[in-house]
């Protein structure tokens, strides 16, 4: 199996904060990938650094074997290669549904409105939003929003999906109707890096599990192995938290 | 979602009890109110007719008779100052998105029309209106270059412009700044580019956020398109100010005052009302 992504000893500081640290990381196709840790451990920050929404101090990003860490790559033809969905949705409020997943389909792919609209329908039936496409986002449930936040990423049929802990902001009831998706999304085969803290749902969909700690990859093996049987102290103290606090 | 089961509530006994305290309460407020205002108006009014010279000021600033005669005439200078406002306000919004642009963007090849922009926007929105009036309604004609209209009205319309273009250039810019960081990273995520994001995602949010004090400033402008009657520009005030040197009677400044008031009350009253609806509509904090 071929890597989509592939990160080598990259490096991440803000002011004299040590973020990410000599961190490599390997995404293989149709694989999901699954990032815990504590607040604070560098998860988001690595999705951000793989989007290039930040740049980093050190180190290469690959994807698809090209070098995206070059200063001098078109960084908006790369994202567009790359679905990110945010913890706090970000939609944007002032367009409906349909018009925020088929704004970057129209602009940035240049289809036409007709082809745009057919394909983002198409989506939001097939996820049970069909009836919110002319709504305005602040209409909307947390859960939905973030379902058509997923949307919108999808509708560029991005190679990478990153979701940065997409369930955080949710109650627990509206959760469910966010995983479900990823693990629709999951058996059709995307290749997905999640950051999160659902330990319940990182066992059903993860191939691979990596524990964050201070920057770096402390622990890292399929769901079994890293969430039921660590072998790393830390990991075993951040999973017992997670325990206590009913979240495993 | 209000009507659900509405039909079926009648008011418990208690709340009955609730909405008559809160009427008792409110009849109370009101008769306050207006006790209260007739004293003030009555005491102001009183001063005002028993002062020593309110025949004469009475005479001279509220003559009905002359104030009609004069009338067509300053609702004709009206019309300049109407026409000043729309055509200025166009120019002032084209301009001022533009400078506003140039200030947040972070282009290099625009990095010189940036620093032009911050000059700008420093210096006509330190230096007075009516200073800028002058230097432009004088100054440039003195210049003698062809093609430039010296046209009164065309320059204190460029004067107005000049110096509103800069307020409403930082009001735009400060409803770019406002719109959170995160609705950059979600456009450029997707793909869009810089001027994408601006265009689609950041700008039509920040217009609509500053749309109350623009039209604050709106107000703002059709008043002070008065100050061009320094310059010769026959508007309502220099109209008023003609006809009362004439007879020394200066009921035509009060019957200009009333025409500007006819037109601001009425705009800054919607203004306030598209303020409080947009408060409304970005925070439920309930009754405060």
């Amino acid at each position: 199996m071929a890597n989509v992504l592939e990160i080598s000893n990259i490096r991440k500081s803000f002011d004299s904060e040590l973020v990410l640290n000599n961190l490599s990381l390997a995404i293989p196709e149709h694989t999901a990938t699954v990032l815990i840790g504590a607040s604070g451990s560098g998860k988001s920050t690595l999705l951000r650094c793989i989007n290039l929404l930040e740049s980093i101090d050190d180190g290469q990003i690959f994807l698809d074997g090209e070098e995206i860490s070059d200063p001098l790559i078109n960084v908006d033809e790369i994202r567009r290669k790359l679905g990110m969905v945010f913890q706090s949705f970000n939609l944007f409020p002032h367009k409906s549904v349909l018009e925020n997943i088929t704004l970057a389909p129209m602009k940035v792919q240049g289809k036409n409105r007709d082809e745009a609209v057919t394909a983002a329908l198409a989506l939001l039936k097939r996820f049970d939003l069909a009836d919110k496409a002319d709504q305005y986002p602040d209409r909307l449930s947390g859960g939905q929003q973030q379902r058509v936040a997923i949307i919108r990423s999808l509708a560029l049929n991005p190679r990478l999906l990153l979701l940065d802990e997409i369930t955080s902001a949710l109650d627990p009831v509206l959760v469910n109707e966010v995983l479900s998706i990823v693990r629709d999304l999951k058996s059709d085969g995307m290749t997905m890096v999640l950051a999160t803290h659902e330990m319940g749902f990182a066992t059903q969909v993860a191939d691979e599990v990596c524990f964050l700690e201070s920057g770096n990859i402390l622990e890292r093996g399929t769901a079994d192995q890293v969430l039921h049987n660590p072998q790393n102290p830390k990991t075993q103290e951040f999973l017992k938290r997670v325990h206590q606090a009913g979240r495993l | 979602m209000s009507e659900r089961m509405n039909s079926a509530w009648s008011p418990s006994s208690r709340e009955v009890e609730r909405q008559q305290a809160r009427r008792r309460i409110s009849r109370r407020q009101a008769l306050i109110a207006a006790v209260s205002s007739l004293l003030v108006l009555g005491t102001l009014i009183s001063i005002t007719i028993t002062s020593p010279g309110w025949a004469v000021v009475k005479k001279t600033f509220f003559d009905l008779g002359y104030g009609r005669k004069v009338f067509p005439t300053v609702i004709a200078g009206l019309w300049i100052n109407l026409q000043l406002t729309f055509i200025g306000g166009f120019c002032i919004g084209v301009i001022a998105l533009g400078l506003a642009l140039l200030r947040t963007t972070k282009s290099p090849a625009l990095t010189p029309f940036r620093f032009i922009a911050t000059a700008y926007v420093d210096i006509f929105r330190g230096a007075p209106l009516i200073l800028i009036i002058l230097l432009v309604g004088f100054g440039v004609p003195a210049l003698g270059l062809k093609g430039i209209p010296s046209n009164v009205i065309f320059l204190g319309t460029v004067a107005v412009v000049l110096t509103y273009s800069a307020y409403v250039a930082e009001v735009i810019r400060s409803g770019i700044l406002s719109i959170h960081p995160s609705q950059r990273a979600a456009a450029r995520s997707l793909g869009l580019t810089s001027g994408q994001t601006m265009r689609y995602v950041v700008l039509p949010q920040a217009i609509r956020r500053v749309v109350p004090p623009l039209l604050n400033d709106f107000v703002s402008l059709l008043k002070d398109t008065g100050l061009v009657s320094i310059l010769g520009v026959t508007d309502a005030v220099r109209a008023a100010q003609i006809n009362a040197s004439r007879t020394f009677n200066y009921t035509p400044y009060v019957v200009a005052a009333i025409l500007f008031l006819l037109i601001t009350i009425p705009m800054t009253r919607y203004t306030d009302r598209a303020i409080r609806q947009r408060t409304n509509a970005q925070s439920s904090e309930g009754v405060i």
